[in-house]
């Protein structure tokens, strides 16, 4: 982890201040203990025309996993992840906090020994040849240049044997412009974070006060300010979630060689933030659950189960209707039932409230005792998030095994894909979509189901119907059959 | 009064209740008669709950928890007595209800013993020389008056021993229950439902079963013999519908009083005998057929027709055979019944079980009872006809209605074969075409398995290491992984076990070194291991058959899929189908060029193999992950270099710095090279793409990785793979696993390994996996030894331990790492991999084998160093 910070000068007005400013001299090289590891500060070149004050932290790997070593056998319960990281050598927010511990000084503002040079605006430039920056370039910019600065951000290809992998997520950063050292500083000291914006490592308590601190006269007018403050403090909250939520299914993800993110994405990652703050209204959201309700309700519907309830937006609406008087809402991810109790407020339920709900890890992979004997059946954008080989097992668990007597099914018209103008075509809605069905598709399937397991169905358009493409949302109704044929051996029992 | 003594017969299981008044004798009695634990006595629960053997406030708490001990041991199938008064109704009608909740039989012994001489025991007892002089009076009273309605309270056998001298000289023997046969072993052949097809059976009983009919004078069959002694064994409704079933009737009855046969009564002869017996019945469903043909028999023996009333009423509704492997009765029965007695038992075994509701026409609902069947006893039974018989959840439905047409099913036992007759003619219209099979699940159906089979905490049984558990947050994991996305279970037979490292090395420089390995076999006792060349891409499992009617037979797979490729999650390894169909077909072709399929008696293998490169799998993770640490260190380490050269050269003292700086530049870029050789570019379709199998874990009928050693595993395999090259394919996908054999005990064989290891490794591979030849390595103390362990070479492992992990100050510190959990892990895991093998060999449902393998995904999510 590097980085290096130049000014210029003349005899008048040193170059070598700066050695002032960082309060450690040009001529020695200092090492310092740092909570994030061995900083190194020394100065390439100092002369009065041009001095450079480089920063090189060696934060010690094996340490780093081990102070978070919890497993069993006294082995580090954590995730590969965290074994082979860039951390020792990209300038993430280990480099920040080293940044402000080596010189809180000069972050501060303060220099004893040449009183004024502080507040004087210098000739800056900072390089940091390995900035992780998650959106590229063109973020780097978004935050800099509103500051003054003279960017330039050169992507780092990520194996220059391997050209078709593209590029990193690390820029060759260079800033130039004039400003105060301490503003520069406190400048890098919140961006380097938010640019990295993936994985931490310390968690305190006293980040709102930090950053208010840091971002004391240059952060209010900053036109991202939103953004920077909510990646600043959201890492909070994603550091205790990896912590305690997601070690089962990253280590399964770790056995496969893939990223947990690819089998831990049954929730998106703005529900697990702030309640309200992903509550944005989201237009035909809502009026798929008016509909779904709509069809419930028409079904005269009381017992009712939410199949994939993901985030529980519609089980909290069943509950607050007055005629239905059980629901229980069952997903296959245990995070998503979690962020559903935590938005439900289920602990601060009543205890007659609490009585009409019920919440269950299950699968409709399988069949399932426990949902026998319900009035109707919600699956809500649920169908499209099965491999198609397995969706006759889901058919039979739904519709041979639990049989409700009303069954609601939404899907994604892909007819209507073409209507979306950030959607590029050819592609789904949601990276976990296993497939999008046309009218045409939806309507020969949900047929096929109907005959096979005694259903009868009809179909309703969902959002504003195009004349063209038809609805952006599908749903199909399904009603169970009066039974038919009559089982001999029941004759005889009833004999 | 008597001296004589008096034997008291109690079935075995049953619940015993003592009734007497206070100082009777109840606790010698039932202390000479049974043992302690099978006594539980209100004193002694009112002890428990007050301290206080006669606290009489005590009572209610008392008897909740006699209730409770009672339930739990009744639930277990044990002989209970309840030691308590029991001289008032209510307590012995809720003893009543709870032999029936049950399924036992009650039994009353009442002690009516003189008021005399309960007084003089009690005034004997000190904790009982104050109680008050109405207590016996009233106690002996309400006993007198009870006694004459335990009867019709529900006890089924009632003792009454009248005075002290009586019960003093009684005697209790215990009886075997009816239903009970273990001690029965057979072999036996299970016919399924008649209905009156005496033509059929005689010819199922003569040609297919191998019986000699006896004949009376008339020609008729009144009895069979198998030459081998077998019995037979009818599953009920002989009668009914059918044109003869009289004539079944005499067959059976004859071959049921010579021994050679046993019957249980099917609902067909529960109606014909109250219909024998002059009650009321409508005759429809064919019983008027068998009264006309029963009036017919009138003239000819008259004698009949009273024969049949006491056969049918003997008749005993359900048997447990073979040691209680196998149980018979009409309509099935759930294992919470079997060897039970009481009337919904019987009701089960006769009609099955009903749900308690009714459907629209007002008739009640069946309930699925097999479905949920999870007993070990096989369960065979008939009442609802169906088209094949076939198993379900080890259970089978014989009735193949050979009355409406279809066939006369029989199982010989335990050979488990089924055997069948198909019908003369159609004798009896069927209502409506037969119903098609319950979907069995993971079947043709696409009913699939049911999630109380995975989910909660579980406890897998296994042959080779005994019961391992599953705890429930890792469960939960493997059922989103599961549900969410691998290939369908019908397909998912095996999970690939994790594998333990070797003892981590002490020599300078390395973490882990073959010389561990081959010590610590040494000491397992293990002399012959192999060296299998360990390849560096991912790892996949693949179900390969002859063609995709065998995925279709044997795998209910959907058509056109030939088989899977998954991933060692269970995920389907390509994203294109067509591309892992490509595969398989190559993989199908080498097996036949082999002529594994004729030799391994064979139409499907499940392989264990490495598919390459690593990038082809792994390439998001690679990027991510991998390259991006090596693209952040090459960007970073020419300036710093640069700066701190700037500063020595101004004579700054920063030597020591750029000189470690340089180091880790260095490892930085071993870093990226040692990956760099696990990625190479793909065509798309299968150029470029290596598939290294490396064992054959199962065959039809046969687990391969339990019976077949390391060194013939790998010559089959060979032979795949020169028989894919003998196809001149331009490009062969099999690749050839490298081996050398060791003998741990010899040095030089020891130091050629660790040779081979380091040029191996030197060339840049991965390392590799030491693995006893022996198919199933045991250890010293007969446990299951480890399966294997890996060596990883020098280099690989800066890719799992970073890329300067070799610095002496981390791989100081990386030596300490505890190997004991994983090791645990991969023997578990292995056990249970095996486990699911053997299940799939021995032709169980697929919910067992689906148990093991999602075991060992649920054991994956454990948390263990993942660096290991």
């Amino acid at each position: 982890m590097f980085l290096t910070i130049s000014t210029t000068g003349d005899a008048r007005r040193p170059a070598t201040d700066l050695g002032f400013l960082l309060h450690k001299h040009p001529d020695k090289a200092q090492e310092f203990s740092t909570s994030t590891g061995r900083a190194q500060v020394f100065y390439p070149e100092a002369t009065a025309e041009r001095c450079t004050a480089a920063l090189l932290l060696e934060v010690d790997p094996v340490a780093l996993v081990r102070s978070r070593g919890q497993g069993r056998g006294a082995a580090p319960d954590a995730t590969l992840a965290r074994y082979v990281n860039d951390r020792p050598y990209a300038a993430s927010s280990l480099l920040a906090v080293a940044l402000g511990q080596v010189f809180r000084s000069a972050l501060r503002g303060r220099c004893e020994a040449r009183p004024g040079l502080a507040e004087r605006s210098l000739p800056l430039t900072i390089e940091v040849p390995a900035l992780p920056a998650r959106g590229g370039p063109e973020e780097v910019r978004r935050l800099f240049e509103p500051l003054g600065w003279t960017v330039t951000a050169e992507p780092v290809p990520l194996d220059g044997r391997f050209p078709e992998w593209g590029d990193s997520r690390y820029v060759r950063l260079t800033l130039t412009g004039t400003e105060t050292l301490a503003t520069a500083l406190r400048q890098l000291y919140v961006l380097l974070p938010v640019l990295d914006a993936a994985k931490h490592y310390w968690i305190s308590e006293e980040e709102v006060d930090k950053l208010l601190r840091a971002g004391d006269g240059w952060l209010e007018p900053h036109p991202e300010r939103r953004l920077i403050v909510n990646r600043y403090l959201a890492r909070r909250v994603a550091l205790t979630r990896e912590a305690l939520t997601r070690l089962e299914l990253a280590r399964l993800a770790e056995a496969d060689d893939v990223e947990a993110e690819e089998l831990d994405n049954a929730v998106p990652e703005a529900a697990e933030s702030t309640d309200d703050e992903a509550a944005r209204p989201e237009p035909l959201a809502v009026s798929r659950r008016a509909a779904i309700l709509a069809a419930v309700r028409a079904a005269g519907a009381s017992r009712v189960l939410d199949l994939g309830c993901g985030e529980g937006r519609l089980v909290g609406e069943l509950l607050s209707d007055r005629a239905v008087t059980e629901v229980v809402a069952m997903d296959v991810s245990v995070r998503a039932l979690r962020v559903a109790a935590r938005r439900l407020r289920v602990n601060r339920m009543s205890e007659r409230q609490r009585a009409r709900l019920t919440l269950f890890q299950g699968s409709l992979m399988y069949t399932d005792a426990r949902l026998a004997g319900y009035d109707a059946a919600v699956l809500s954008e649920v169908v499209e998030h099965v491999d198609p080989p397995r969706l006759p097992a889901l058919a039979y668990a739904v519709f041979g095994a639990a049989r409700p007597g009303t069954v609601v099914v939404t899907t994604p018209n892909a007819e209507y894909n073409v209507r979306w103008e950030s959607l590029p075509a050819g592609r789904t809605r949601h990276a976990d979509h296993r497939f999008e069905w046309t009218r045409a598709e939806f309507r020969r399937w949900a047929g096929e189901v109907a005959e096979l397991h005694g259903y009868v169905v009809e179909f309703r358009p969902v959002g504003d119907e195009d004349p063209e493409v038809g609805p952006p949302t599908q749903l199909a109704l399904f009603t169970r059959r009066a039974a038919e044929g009559r089982d001999e051996t029941r004759e005889e029992t009833a004999a | 009064m008597t001296d004589e003594t008096t034997e008291l017969t109690v079935p075995d299981l049953s619940l015993v209740v003592l009734v007497g008044a206070t100082g009777s004798g109840k606790s010698t009695f039932a202390a000479r008669h049974f043992a302690p634990t099978q006594v539980v006595s209100s004193d002694t629960c009112r002890g428990l709950v007050a301290d206080d053997e006669n606290d009489q406030s005590a009572t209610p708490d008392a008897f909740d928890l006699l209730h409770y001990i009672v339930g739990k041991r009744l639930a277990a199938g044990r002989l209970t007595v309840v030691d308590a008064t029991n001289v008032q109704r209510e307590p012995r009608r809720q003893l009543v209800r709870l032999a029936r909740e049950h399924d036992v039989l009650p039994v009353a012994i009442v002690l009516d013993v003189e008021e005399r001489v309960c007084a003089e025991r009690n005034a004997a007892r000190a904790e009982r020389a104050h109680l008050p002089g109405h207590v016996l009076p009233r106690q002996r009273g309400e006993l007198r008056r009870g006694l004459r309605g335990l009867a019709r309270e529900g006890f089924r056998t009632v003792h009454v021993l009248r005075g002290a001298s009586e019960v003093a000289a009684a005697t209790v023997a215990l009886t075997r229950r009816y239903n009970d046969l273990r001690h029965l072993t057979g072999p036996f052949d299970l016919i399924g439902d008649v209905h009156g097809c005496r033509a059929e059976l005689e010819t199922l009983l003569v040609d297919r079963l191998g019986y000699a009919l006896e004949r009376d004078a008339a020609g008729r069959p009144v009895g069979a013999r198998h030459p081998a002694g077998r019995t037979a064994v009818f599953v009920g409704d002989l009668v009914d519908r059918g044109p003869d079933s009289p004539g079944v009737l005499r067959l059976v009855m004859g071959m049921v009083a010579a021994g050679t046969a046993l019957c249980v009564p099917g609902n067909h002869e529960n109606k014909l005998g109250r219909y024998l017996a002059g009650r009321k019945v409508r005759l429809t469903h064919g019983l008027a057929e068998t009264v006309e043909q029963l009036d017919a028999e009138d003239g000819r023996d008259p004698e009949f027709r009273g024969r049949v009333r006491e056969f049918v009423d003997a008749l005993v509704s359900h048997y447990v055979l073979d040691g209680g492997r196998l149980v018979v009765s009409h309509a099935g029965l759930p294992e919470k019944y079997h060897g039970r007695t009481s009337g919904r038992v019987r009701s089960h075994a006769l009609y099955g079980e009903t749900t308690g509701e009714t459907d629209e026409f007002g008739l009640p609902v069946r309930y699925p009872w097999a479905e949920d069947y999870r007993g070990r006893a096989a369960v065979v039974y008939g009442h609802t006809p169906v088209p094949k018989a076939a198993w379900l959840n080890n259970t089978l439905c014989l009735d193949t209605g050979c009355v409406f047409g279809g066939a006369l099913t029989a199982l010989r036992w335990p050979e488990r074969e089924v055997v069948d007759t198909p019908a003369e003619r159609v004798w009896y219209e069927p209502v409506r075409p037969l119903a098609g099979p319950v979907g069995v699940p993971g079947g043709a159906s696409a009913r699939p398995l049911d999630l109380g089979d995975v989910v909660g905490r579980r406890v897998v049984e296994t042959r080779h290491a005994g019961r391992l558990s599953v705890r429930e947050e890792n469960a939960a994991a493997a059922l989103e992984v599961m549900s969410r996305f691998a290939v369908d279970p019908r397909l998912l037979l095996h999970l690939p076990p994790t594998m333990a490292p070797c003892a981590t090395s002490s020599e300078e420089g390395y973490l882990e070194h073959p010389a561990e390995a081959f010590a610590a076999y040494r000491a397992a006792g293990v002399r012959e291991v192999v060296c299998e060349e360990k390849h560096m891409g991912s790892r996949a499992v693949a179900l390969v058959c002859r063609d995709a009617e065998t995925a279709r037979k044997r795998f209910d797979a959907p058509d056109g899929v030939r088989g899977v490729v998954h991933t060692r999650t269970g995920r389907p390894f390509f994203d294109d189908t067509e591309l892992g169909n490509r595969l398989l077909r190559r993989l199908a072709e080498s097996v036949a060029g082999a002529g594994l399929w004729d030799e391994l008696a064979t139409d499907w293998l499940l392989l264990d193999m490495e598919l390459m490169p690593w990038s082809l799998k792994a390439g998001g993770l690679l990027r991510t992950q991998y390259a991006a640490v090596g693209a952040a260190a090459g960007a970073v380490f020419p300036g710093a270099l640069d700066a701190l050269a700037a500063a020595a050269a101004r004579g700054v003292p920063v030597d020591g710095l750029l000189a470690r700086q340089r180091e880790r530049a260095a490892d930085a870029a071993a870093f990226t090279t040692a990956y760099g050789r696990y990625c190479w570019p793909t065509g798309g379709g299968l150029d470029g793409v290596r598939a290294a199998p490396f064992q054959l874990l199962a065959g039809e009928g046969r687990s391969l990785a339990a019976t077949l050693p390391q060194d013939e595993q790998l010559a089959l395999i060979d032979r795949m793979v020169a028989a894919e090259r003998d196809v001149a394919h331009r490009d062969p996908v099999l690749t050839p696993t490298r081996r050398l054999f060791v003998d741990t005990g010899d040095d030089a064989s020891v130091a050629a390994g660790t040779d081979w290891w380091l040029a191996l490794t030197a060339e840049g591979g991965e390392g590799m996996v030491v693995k006893p030849r022996a198919a199933l390595p045991l250890g010293p103390d007969g446990r299951p030894a480890q399966p294997g362990v890996k060596c990883r070479g020098r280099e690989y492992l800066r890719i799992v331990y970073g890329p300067d992990y070799t610095r002496p100050e981390h791989l100081a510190r990386l030596r300490e790492r505890s190997l004991g959990h994983k090791r645990s892990l991969a023997l578990r895991e292995y056990a249970l991999g095996l486990e699911a093998l053997d299940r799939l060999a021995a032709g169980e449902p697929l919910w067992r084998v689906h148990e093991a393998v999602f075991a060992v995904l649920a054991l994956e999510s454990e948390p263990v160093d993942p660096r290991l």
